[in-house]
């Protein structure tokens, strides 16, 4: 008799899997900054409709698709269509670049973790330099959340092509990471549980990729998660819940990420007001004291006219310092989590307690997200009778999370952070898109829309809102298909792709070009995914043809 | 005449503290900065506390003993309150160099901080560089502790997980066995109690019930 499929102890659970499986660090580090340079809550407008035009009825097809035909990605749409079983491939693949590069911002947060259990925090000071007399020069030039992000934590070379070696304390980092998964995954489903300015069109362009990418389309979690459903689940209500709170975490962390930044650009405009007044302080040999902030324009004025000579000696060194341009510095990604945020909590009180607090949260969003990835993965692979039949489910497991941590050493290298780059801009941005539209086109026309409407009927017993057949059927496609576009016509345009590389002589980033080898690399990323969808199909017809000319036709 | 002679000397010596550029330094004190409203005023007698240490500073380096207070000299003693001070040895009519002052300081730098309740920021000497304390550095870098203890930690989870995995599995396997071994022997019982062989009933071996035509003869092939 054939095992029943595993499944959710409730409903909750589920909701709960796919909560933490879409709430990310995508939520934390992506959705403030594009907020930031999109006209603020002006964004919100783009982001919302976006959100109930494609990111609700994109995130419904998904559940569906998985709670209707209850295996992973691949046997989900091989029973759509025997063709289209490279959606499915295409989804794995996709699932494990994004699983091999992303639980090294794990590794990240937990050696940040771990270094935050001293006092002081090591990124508030500078090491000192060769003979005890001052700090250490790159640290001097950068700042130290810089420095010690830049230099301690990554080793970072000065470009993608000095490889360098394996950093072991990243390497060790990396593999307790892995180990958490492991130890996450290890029980399969029963464990996961238990958790923009509206003229411009780049506004709307992004809030599309925001929704799409932060609820997680296309990796195929969705559909094992929902895979394991009971059929008659409210997956409908579960879409809405889901994408609801994602996208209110977003809005609750650029309400936080947006406190950070008051603070850092006050503690900044601050500090930079007083190294004005040190200056003139010693140039002119005032009292100690008598310069402050409220009369420091007043004084300039009065050295200005009494002592110009000495005056023009020192202007060039007095910066102007201006709120305004503190709080124009918008930073996303992994500067804004570990560079930025760390500058903000090194300068407040208990900053031991704020630093733990804010990297077990990274922690716990980033180990969420890759329960999800490793579920699109291992879903397939232990439905398949062939693989599974040979080895247990805990080897499986054992054997992808190790495939990955292997793989995931590249990026503990000096040059690690580039190519973590190019995985995290590339790897997953045009496949996801073709993937989900090959997904909508493949249910509305391929499978039929009016089947797969009664199979959900017969499945929950609720009819299907016309909202959402609209939605299916014309416009998510005709979204995401201009989506699709506006990247590749973005892509091919700009031409040679650049990287910022850090420059330890000068303390900052500068832009580079990526070598030819980088470039081949990109276009291999996007290729392996994107083209399992044709490749397979075109398997599957010459296997059809071949079988139907070697049997001989029956009576 | 005496007093004549006095400010004589005296004049001489500051136009030497001026002459030596090179071997004089700047000194740069922020006691307000430092101490706030415990804020002492500069004044001659904590200039002369300053010559004293300096002196006193002088006087531990070798060859050096015989330096007195009156050899330090200080002139140009502004607001902010910063001033020139140079040591001179009246005996051979120089100014010490720079590079045995600057040693004298440094090596006795906590002292004369703590003369006047400064520090190595509060109490600058613009030549001098001050030896920075490194921070502490423990011989196990805390880190690798806690990774150790989280380490083991997981190690001992996944441990766990696994091997009550495979003892359910082991035990699932062993059940269906035993439960036929119990069936055995039921019907062993049964079979003789009643006396009548009940074989043919046996549905256990999967025996065929010979009273049904079988599927395939049903039909008579084409």
């Amino acid at each position: 008799m054939e095992k029943a499929r595993p499944l959710w102890a409730n409903p909750l659970q589920f909701v709960f899997a796919c909560i933490s499986y879409a709430v990310g660090l995508g939520n934390v580090w992506r959705f403030p900054y594009l907020c930031q340079m999109y006209g603020g809550g002006s964004f919100l407008v783009p982001y919302f409709v976006m959100l109930v035009v494609e990111g609700m009825p994109l995130l419904y097809l998904e559940l569906a698709v998985g709670q209707r035909m209850r295996q992973g990605s691949i046997g989900a749409w091989r029973t759509i269509s025997p063709y289209l079983g490279g959606v499915g491939l295409a989804s794995v693949v996709v699932s494990f670049f994004l699983s091999t590069y992303y639980n090294i911002i794990n590794a990240w947060a937990f050696w940040y973790l771990f270094h935050s259990f001293q006092d002081p925090l090591p990124w508030s000071v500078c090491p000192l330099n060769g003979n005890r007399t001052g700090y250490d020069e790159e640290c001097e030039k950068a700042s130290s959340t810089q420095y010690f992000w830049y230099r301690k934590t990554l080793n970072i070379s000065p470009s993608i092509q000095d490889s360098g070696g394996v950093q072991w304390e990243q390497a060790l980092c990396l593999l307790l990471a892995w180990l958490v998964v492991y130890l996450c995954i290890l029980r399969g489903t029963e464990s996961t549980g238990k958790l923009e300015q509206l003229a411009n069109p780049k506004a709307w362009i992004n809030a599309a990729t925001q929704i799409f990418f932060s609820l997680g389309l296309g990796f195929g979690s969705l559909i094992a998660f929902a895979s394991y459903n009971q059929p008659s689940t409210n997956c409908q209500q579960h879409a809405i819940i889901v994408s609801l709170i994602n996208s209110s975490t977003s809005i609750f962390a650029s309400i936080v990420t947006f406190s950070i930044y008051g603070f850092k650009a006050t503690f900044n405009y601050e500090s930079c007001l007083n190294k004005v007044i040190l200056l003139l302080t010693n140039s002119f040999d005032l009292e100690d004291g008598f310069l402050t902030t409220s009369n420091l324009e007043q004084v300039k004025g009065y050295l200005a006219s009494a002592f110009p000579g000495k005056y023009s000696e020192v202007l060039p060194q007095i910066r102007n310092c201006s709120l305004e341009s503190e709080l124009a510095t918008a930073v996303q990604g992994t500067g804004l989590s570990f560079i930025v945020y760390t500058e903000a909590i090194k300068n407040m009180a208990a900053s031991q307690l704020w630093s733990v607090l804010y990297f077990f949260m990274l922690l716990m969003l980033g180990i969420g997200s890759m329960l999800g990835n490793t579920a699109a993965i291992l879903t397939p692979l232990t439905d398949s009778k062939v693989i599974s039949s040979h080895l247990p489910k805990e080897a499986i497991s054992g054997l992808v999370c190790l495939v990955n941590c292997v793989i995931g050493l590249v990026f503990t290298m000096e040059a690690g952070n580039y190519w973590f780059d190019i995985f995290n801009d590339y790897a997953a941005t045009l496949p996801l898109l073709l993937i989900v539209l090959v997904e909508i086109v493949a249910v509305c026309y391929v499978f039929g829309l009016r089947r797969f409407e009664s199979d959900l009927q017969a499945m929950t017993g609720r009819t299907l809102n016309w909202y959402w057949k609209a939605m299916w059927a014309g416009v998510s496609p005709l979204l995401i298909i201009s989506l699709f576009v506006f990247y590749l016509s973005d892509y091919i345009l700009t031409g040679t792709l650049q990287y910022q590389a850090w420059d330890a002589s000068q303390g900052q980033l500068v832009t580079k070009d990526y070598p030819l080898y980088a470039l081949a690399i990109i276009g291999l990323l996007v290729a392996s995914s994107t083209m399992c969808i044709p490749l397979v199909a075109l398997g599957t017809f010459i296997v059809r043809r071949l079988k139907r000319g070697d049997t001989p036709p029956v009576a | 005449m005496r007093q004549n002679n006095s400010v004589t000397q005296e004049h001489t010596r500051r136009s030497k503290a001026k002459a030596d550029g090179e071997n004089a330094f700047k000194v740069r004190l922020s006691i307000r900065t430092a101490l706030g409203d415990n804020a002492y005023a500069w004044d001659t007698n904590e200039e002369y506390l300053f010559k004293a240490m300096v002196a006193f500073s002088m006087r531990k380096v070798p060859n050096r003993e015989t330096t007195e207070i009156s050899h330090v000299l200080v002139c140009n003693v502004t607001q902010r309150v910063s001033f020139w001070f140079v040591v001179t040895d009246p005996l051979k009519n120089h100014t010490l160099p720079a590079v045995e002052v600057q040693t004298a300081i440094r090596m006795n730098r906590n002292r004369i901080n703590g003369a006047f309740f400064l520090n190595d920021q509060t109490l600058e000497f613009l030549k001098i560089p001050s030896t920075l304390a490194p921070p502490t550095d423990p011989s196990v870098p805390i880190w690798i502790i806690i990774f150790g203890v989280i380490f083991c930690i997981v190690i001992v989870a996944v441990m766990l997980l696994i091997l009550s995995g495979i003892r359910q599995r082991r035990r699932m396997s062993k059940g269906p066995t035993e439960v036929d071994d119990s069936e055995d022997k039921c019907e062993n019982t049964i079979t003789i109690e009643n006396g009548i062989p009940c074989d043919p009933l046996d549905t256990k071996g999967g025996h065929i019930n010979d009273a049904f035509m079988t599927e395939d003869e049903r039909l008579t092939p084409l």
